[in-house]
């Protein structure tokens, strides 16, 4: 399974701003290895973000998302103490969830 | 932390979504024009060459452009096309998404945020520029209008590896 994420919620004003850092490799399926043979694509497709049972951002992803993606985005309607989950899907099939504290 | 210990019904039903989703469209079966869940997959949008192809892929005609948009910290040149920050703020009113695209990359769409209400129409991510490039920002309002905001970066160290 892949690392975890780093996600940061912190409050801006009357906003829930939250910064996320993925750990993926985010594989175009363009690139060839040392053999010459093509490195299969394997990317993020799908995020979602949930603050109490309630879906504030959801994105879908190509391969051009760089490597260890980074987010940022920002919501109304959250306060201190708060948990924000991100779910990530790639290509494979495979899913990650994290979850951090509005602080 | 990885694991949550109590889920509630409304995240699991989430996640089975997603999950249930991703394995349709890896398996091709996601039907165009399927009822979206969340983080559906448009393999259309995400094989098209151009922005049309993609305003198409997402069900408009074609996008107006606007200069409704702000750029926020992305550069106009990026030293490393492997990751070029973006970060694009709509000023149009009722934005329900934005999609990055990188209209000299093998396929133009690099991602696309869709905003529920409540959350602010602005993202930031970083993307791959292959090359200097025009990179769109394609909005998509509530009642189904598409406009386009485009702004030129160039790279002085292409982005797609190898």
């Amino acid at each position: 399974m892949a690392d975890p994420m780093r996600i940061r919620a912190s409050m801006q004003g009357d906003k829930v701003l939250v910064r996320v850092l993925m750990s993926h490799e985010m594989e175009t399926g363009q690139r060839k290895d040392e053999s010459g043979s093509v490195v299969p694509a394997h990317f993020i497709q799908s995020v979602s973000a949930v603050h109490n049972g309630k879906t504030v951002l959801s994105a879908e992803w190509g391969p051009a998302v760089s490597k260890n993606p980074f987010l940022q985005f920002q919501f109304a309607g959250g306060k201190l103490g708060d948990k924000i989950q991100i779910i990530w899907t790639d290509n494979k099939g495979d899913t990650r969830t994290d979850e951090a504290t509005v602080s | 932390m990885e694991t949550i210990v109590e889920f509630d019904r409304e995240r699991r039903d989430l996640l089975k979504a997603a999950l249930g989703a991703a394995a349709l469209a890896a398996a091709g079966f996601m039907r165009p024009g399927a009822a979206v869940a969340q983080g559906a997959w448009n393999k259309n949008a995400f094989a098209s060459k151009t922005l049309d192809e993609v305003v198409k892929a997402y069900g408009g005609a074609r996008a107006e452009p606007t200069s409704e948009i702000s750029w926020g910290s992305t550069p106009e040149i990026a030293e490393n096309g492997a990751v070029v920050p973006v970060s694009v703020t709509s000023r149009i009113a009722n934005t329900e998404s934005i999609a990055i695209l990188i209209e000299k990359n093998p396929n133009a769409l690099a991602a696309r945020f869709q905003f529920p209400e409540g959350t602010d129409p602005t993202v930031s991510t970083r993307v791959k520029i292959g090359q200097s490039s025009n990179v769109h920002a394609l909005i998509k309002t509530k009642d189904g209008k598409f406009y386009v905001a485009t702004r030129e970066v160039k790279v002085t160290l292409g982005g797609c590896g190898g």
